[in-house]
C-alpha cells in the first residue's frame, strides 16, 4: 500500500526528532572532548590548535591523582557496603510481610527525596557532634546513605522477577536453605547485584554535593578535588579529565556487558 | 481402569492426612481434610481453583505447615519436617527448571545435594533422562528446549532421587492439547513402571477421570468425594460432584416411591429408577433433581412415552459422537445436552424438529430438592 505525504512527512520529521534528541544528549560529551585536545591554556571552542599536553597535566596533577585514589577508596567501600545492606532489605521487603513494609520502604527511598547538600551537611554535624575526624568513615557512611536506594531498588527488581518456585524446587530436591541460597538463589540474582554495584560505584565516584561538605583535604574525592581546581585554573585538563571519566565509565560497562549481557546488567530482560 | 491387584497389595499408607486445617488470614483454605493415599497409588486432587487441592499438595511438600491436625509420609509424622528433608519429587505447574544449569545439571542437581558420588551421579542421570526419552539432550539449556521437553526434564529431576511420595501441580495446563495427551499416558506408564506413590493436582475433570487410581473432588477447602473414576462419575454422592465431574443434564421430578436399594422417580409419564443414594428417608412426592449425564438420554419420537419433550435447538459434531441440544419447556424451561454416538443422529433429528427424551438404564443420580 503506498504511504500518503502525509505520512511521509510525519516519520520524517519523526526521525528528526529523534536524532535531534540524541544529538542533544551527546552535545555537551562532544563539546567537552573536543575542548579537551585544545593546545591553548584556555577552556575555548572550537580549538585552533590540538595537543595531548592536557591529558598530561591532569594525570601528573597532585591533587587529582589523590582525589582519584580517594575517591576510589571511597567508592569500594560505599558501593560494596550499599550492595550488602541493599540486598538484606531487598530480601526483608520482598520476602516478609511486615506491618511497617511502607514506612521501611519510604525511608530506604527517602534520600532520592533528601538533597545531596542536606545529607552531607547533616553528615558533617554529626561528625562534629560525636568527635568524628573528617576521615574516611563519614564520607563512605555518607556515600552509603545516598547511593543505597539505587542499590536497593535494583536488587528488589530482580528478586521479584525471581521465580520463587525455582527456590522450593530445589528444596524439594533435598537442598538445605544455605544450599539453595548459594546456587540458585545468588547465581539468578547476579546480574541484579552487579547493576546494583555498578549504579552505586558510578553514582558514588561523581558525588560531588555532599562529598564538598564531608570531605577535608585529605579526603577530598576527584570531583571535589575538579571544583578546587576550577576556582583557580581554567585551562582544558578538566576536559581531559571528563574524557577519561567518560572513557573510565564506558570501559566499566562493555566489560559488565561482556560477562553478564547489558540488558542482564540494567535489568531490561528477565531472568529466564 | 484401576489396577485392583496394586491397590490390594498397597494397603500400607504412603501419606495419610489426619484432619488436617489451613487458614490464610481469614480465609479457611482447609476444613479437617482426612485422606490416605495407599502406597504406589495415583491419586487426583481434583477441583475449581481455591478449592484449597493446591494447598493441601504443598503442605505434603512441607512448604507451610498446617493450622491442625497432622500430617504423615510412610507413617512418620512430618507437620514439622522441613521440605528438604522429605524425600520427595515435585513438579511445579511451569516446571521451574533452573535457568542457569544444563539439563544435566538440573536432574543431577537432587543427587548432588545427597553428595552422592560423581560416576553414580552419571549413571542415574543418564538412566531418569533415558526413563523420559531425553537422551543426547544433556548439555542444552532449559530455555532451548520446548515445553514438552521441560516438562520430562522436571520429571526425570523429581524422580532420579527415588523419591517417597511424587507430587505434581497441574503439570499439563501449560500444554498444548495432544502433546498433553500423549505426556499423560507417558506419564502414567513410568509412574506404574516406577510404582511411585503419586498426587496430582488439577482442575481439569477428564484428566482426573482418565489417569488416576483414585481421585478426590474437593471445593472449598473440603473433599466431597473420594473414589474411583468410575464411581465418581456413576455415583456422584451430591450435586457439586454430579456437576463438576463430567457433563450433566438436571430433569426436575418427584419421589414416587422407594423400591429396596432403588428409588422410583415420576418423570413426566414415565418412570425412572434410580439408586437410592441420598434419597433415604425423603418423604413420598418430595420435588427431586434427576442428574443424568448426557450419553444416558436418547432422542425418540415426539409421540412416545418420553421423560420430556422439545425442540432440537442445535448440533455439535465432534468427530466421534454428536452433541445435540435439546430446548424443553414443560414442566420448566430447561436446556438438556443429549449424546448420541455416531452421526446418524444429525440427519435423522435436524434442527427445529420436535422430538421426545427418554432416559436409558437407572444410570442416573437423584438428589432432594434444597
Amino acid at each position: 500500500m503506498p504511504r500518503s505525504t502525509y505520512q511521509r512527512l510525519l516519520g520524517l520529521f519523526g526521525n528528526l526528532a529523534v536524532l535531534l534528541i540524541l544529538g542533544f544528549l551527546v552535545l555537551p560529551a562532544a563539546v567537552v572532548t573536543i575542548a579537551a585536545f585544545n593546545d591553548k591554556a584556555i577552556l575555548s571552542f572550537p580549538p585552533q590548535a590540538w595537543s595531548l599536553r592536557w591529558f598530561a597535566r591532569a594525570i601528573e596533577y597532585q591533587d587529582f591523582r589523590d582525589g582519584f585514589r580517594n575517591g576510589l577508596i571511597v567508592t569500594l567501600w560505599s558501593s560494596t557496603i550499599a550492595l550488602v545492606v541493599g540486598a538484606m532489605f531487598a530480601f526483608v521487603l520482598d520476602r516478609y510481610t511486615l506491618r511497617f513494609k511502607t514506612a521501611l520502604e519510604s525511608v530506604l527511598l527517602s534520600p532520592l527525596v533528601i538533597p545531596h547538600f542536606t545529607v552531607g551537611l547533616g553528615f558533617l554535624i554529626l561528625a562534629a557532634q560525636i568527635g568524628w575526624t573528617r576521615g574516611y568513615p563519614v564520607v563512605i557512611v555518607c556515600h552509603v546513605v545516598l547511593v543505597l536506594p539505587f542499590v536497593l531498588r535494583s536488587i528488589y527488581v530482580s528478586l521479584r522477577n525471581l521465580d520463587q518456585s525455582l527456590e522450593l524446587a530445589a528444596a524439594s530436591l533435598g537442598a538445605p536453605p544455605l544450599r539453595v541460597l548459594l546456587t540458585i538463589t545468588l547465581p539468578l540474582l547476579l546480574p541484579g547485584l552487579v547493576s546494583g554495584w555498578l549504579f552505586a560505584a558510578i553514582l558514588s565516584f561523581n558525588e560531588f554535593t555532599a562529598s564538598l561538605f564531608v570531605t577535608s583535604q585529605r579526603t577530598q574525592t576527584l570531583p571535589v578535588a575538579m571544583y578546587n581546581y576550577v576556582r583557580e585554573f581554567a585551562d582544558p585538563s578538566m576536559a581531559a579529565l571528563s574524557v577519561m571519566y567518560i572513557a573510565g565509565t564506558a570501559g566499566l560497562i562493555i566489560f559488565a556487558n561482556a560477562f553478564l549481557g547489558l540488558g542482564k546488567v540494567l535489568n531490561i530482560e528477565q531472568n529466564r | 481402569m484401576t489396577q485392583p491387584a496394586l491397590i490390594a497389595t498397597g494397603d500400607e499408607i504412603a501419606v495419610r492426612f489426619n484432619s488436617v486445617t489451613k487458614r490464610f488470614g481469614k480465609t479457611l483454605a482447609l476444613h479437617e481434610v482426612s485422606l490416605a493415599v495407599k502406597r504406589g497409588e495415583f491419586m487426583t486432587l481434583l477441583g475449581p481453583s481455591g478449592c484449597g487441592k493446591t494447598t493441601l499438595l504443598n503442605l505434603a511438600a512441607g512448604f507451610f505447615s498446617p493450622d491442625g491436625g497432622e500430617i504423615l509420609i510412610h507413617s512418620e509424622r512430618v507437620n514439622d519436617v522441613p521440605t528438604y528433608q522429605r524425600e520427595i519429587g515435585m513438579m511445579f505447574q511451569n516446571y521451574a527448571l533452573f535457568p542457569h544449569m544444563t539439563v544435566a545439571a538440573n536432574v543431577a542437581y537432587g543427587l548432588k545435594v545427597r553428595h552422592v558420588d560423581k560416576p553414580e551421579i552419571g549413571r542415574r542421570v543418564g538412566e531418569a533422562l533415558a526413563l523420559v526419552k531425553l537422551t543426547g539432550m544433556e548439555e542444552r539449556k532449559p530455555r532451548q528446549l520446548s515445553g514438552g521437553q521441560q516438562q520430562r526434564v522436571a520429571l526425570a529431576r523429581a524422580l532420579v532421587i527415588n523419591p517417597t511420595v511424587l507430587l505434581l501441580d497441574e503439570p499439563f495446563s501449560a500444554l498444548d492439547k495432544n502433546l498433553r495427551g500423549s505426556m499423560q499416558v507417558e506419564l502414567r506408564e513410568i509412574q506404574r513402571k516406577l510404582g511411585v506413590t503419586t498426587i496430582f493436582v488439577t482442575h481439569d475433570q477428564s484428566e482426573a477421570l482418565s489417569l488416576s487410581d483414585r481421585l478426590a473432588v474437593m471445593s472449598e477447602g473440603r473433599i466431597r468425594q473420594l473414589g474411583t473414576p468410575q464411581e465418581i462419575y456413576r455415583r456422584p454422592c451430591e450435586r457439586f460432584v454430579a456437576s463438576f465431574v463430567g457433563d450433566a443434564n438436571v430433569l426436575r421430578g418427584r419421589l414416587d416411591r422407594i423400591d429396596g436399594t432403588h428409588a422410583i422417580l415420576a418423570m413426566g409419564v414415565v418412570q425412572v429408577r434410580v439408586p437410592m443414594g441420598s434419597l433415604r428417608g425423603a418423604a413420598a412426592c418430595a420435588p427431586v433433581d434427576l442428574y443424568v449425564r448426557p450419553e444416558h438420554l436418547e432422542i425418540i419420537e415426539a409421540s412416545g412415552r418420553c421423560a420430556r419433550s422439545g425442540t432440537i435447538v442445535a448440533q455439535v459434531y465432534q468427530g466421534g459422537h454428536v452433541d445435540l441440544f435439546v430446548e424443553c419447556k414443560d414442566p420448566s424451561p430447561e436446556r438438556l445436552l443429549v449424546r448420541s454416538a455416531g452421526h446418524q443422529a444429525m440427519t435423522r433429528w435436524p434442527i427445529g424438529a420436535k422430538v421426545g427424551i427418554s432416559i436409558t438404564g437407572d444410570e442416573g443420580v437423584a438428589f432432594t430438592t434444597a
